[in-house]
């Protein structure tokens, strides 16, 4: 077993955007007992003790923490390599400063359209000219910027125009992810999914970016796993390389873990080295030994992991089945099937979104 | 819950009056608990064997390629040229270090 590079700190999931693909789960009054300041600085050093080097601070919107400041300080403190992954949404200047000050070394602005109408439509806030507004602010203080855009049926159409505009707002890295169907986007696939034309497409738009761009920004484009021939290695292996922190404290290999049927593991209750390296939530498919056929013979096992448990359990029922993604899996015809009801000229483009609620309690 | 990422084309080779530096989005740290320099990168972890963290220590932007070899041939039996361009041909791929000029 290795120690773990990097922690996905999750810090709340309370959000002022309400995109209908958040990855955050749907259960989210379960999370509102959030881990205090103290906590989280526990958290953080028991993770540098375990072997990580980098942090992520992630949500929700982590800007809602009054106490980021002081987190991304003890973070910084500690020698970690610190990544804010946010909305910008209230990343005012005296904010920015303040976490420049304590050493923050890379933020990530989500976009969710090139354009306000539509961004704005699926944040489901008006949030567009303030997020540019912030990524200037990113810019002016000598921060390297990531753009992040989740790309999905109602967007990708729209490649060339984000990749436009993060030209114009000088980032250093754009992060083109097609959604993963988990959390709130697990319950909007119809309407997310996009067509094979559509990614065909998308691609060409990618490729010539990149040999334009290609000193002057990175170009990160992540498949779609429904239309691959194998799955992602999800996470590197589970458990083996990363683990998240919830905001309630529950310790994960990945956060789409808290859908699976196994016991919690809480650093309230235990201490982050004894969590990753005994709790059933990070030994169940940790290695090979768990898989069952055709993973188990073949080449590929050390190379995709089996696909990811998460994927597996929420198509097939059962978190130890190939992930249905790989052609090879005998549950593949789930996944073939949605790509083809995607691909039906009968369905729009825009088919209507449930947006996620801001915090829990609040309706839909 | 990582996707494959198509990767970047490879540039051309680094070649040794190329001044290299770290990206300004990368560091180069020791990492106490596991005794080892690392470069650490928003999305990767890169843990380097030692030739590899005391080049990466030197490309400070003013030091050639050529002068990067010279020093470490001062502290190594044998450091190949054309394996250290190829080390660091490889890191410019990847967006960890930059050319400040040719």
């Amino acid at each position: 077993m290795d120690s773990p590079f990097g922690l996905l700190a999750e810090l709340t999931y309370r959000c002022p955007l309400a995109c209908a693909y958040c990855s955050n789960p749907l259960n989210l009054a379960d999370y509102t007992d959030e881990l205090t300041t103290g906590e989280w600085l526990r958290v953080l050093r028991e993770a540098h003790d375990l072997g990580v080097l980098q942090c992520h601070l992630s949500g929700g919107e982590p800007l809602l923490r009054r106490d980021l400041g002081e987190i991304v300080a003890e973070a910084h403190e500690l020698g970690l390599y610190t990544n804010l992954v946010t909305s910008a949404f209230g990343l005012s200047r005296t904010r920015a400063e303040q976490l420049r000050a304590a050493g923050l070394d890379h933020v990530q602005v989500s976009i969710q359209a090139d354009e306000p109408r539509a961004s704005d439509r699926i944040a489901g806030t008006p949030s567009f000219r303030r997020k540019v507004e912030a990524m200037g602010v990113v810019k002016e203080l000598g921060w390297p910027l990531t753009l992040n855009v989740v790309l999905h049926r109602q967007n990708i159409d729209r490649v060339a125009e984000l990749l436009e505009l993060a030209e114009e707002v000088g980032a250093d890295r754009v992060e083109l992810a097609n959604t993963q169907y988990y959390g709130w986007a697990w319950r909007n696939r119809e309407a997310l999914l996009p067509t094979r034309a559509q990614l065909d497409a998308a691609e060409l738009v990618v490729r010539a970016a990149r040999e334009r761009l290609r000193d002057r920004m990175e170009v990160v484009y992540i498949l779609p796993d429904y239309y691959s021939r194998y799955p992602k290695p999800c996470m590197g292996g589970w458990a083996a390389r990363q683990l998240t922190v919830t905001p309630n404290g529950d310790v994960l290999p990945c956060p789409a873990a808290q859908s699976l049927p196994l016991p919690r593991a809480s650093v309230r209750e235990d201490t982050l080295e004894h969590i990753w390296a005994d709790a059933p939530v990070m030994t169940a498919f940790r290695g090979t030994d768990w898989m069952p056929e055709p993973c188990r013979g073949c080449d590929r096992r050390g190379l995709d992991f089996g696909g990811c448990r998460c994927q597996a359990f929420q198509l097939t029922g059962d978190a130890a089945r190939t992930d249905p993604v790989c052609h090879l899996s005998p549950d593949h015809h789930l996944v073939a099937r949605a790509v083809e009801a995607a691909n039906a000229g009968s369905r729009p483009v825009d088919v209507p979104l449930i947006p996620r609620p801001h915090r829990a309690g609040t309706r839909v | 819950m990582d996707q494959t990422k198509t990767g970047t084309k490879t540039r051309p080779e680094v070649s040794i009056t190329d001044r290299p530096r770290l990206a300004r989005h990368v560091r180069l740290i020791f990492s106490q608990a596991r005794q080892q320099r690392v470069l650490l990168h928003p999305e990767t972890v890169v843990v380097l064997n030692g030739t590899g963290a005391d080049i990466l220590e030197r490309c400070d932007g003013k030091r050639t390629v050529a002068e990067i070899v010279a020093e470490l041939a001062e502290r190594y039996r044998t450091v190949p040229e054309d394996e250290v361009r190829r080390f660091l041909t490889g890191l410019v791929s990847r967006r960890c270090v930059e050319l400040v000029d040719g």
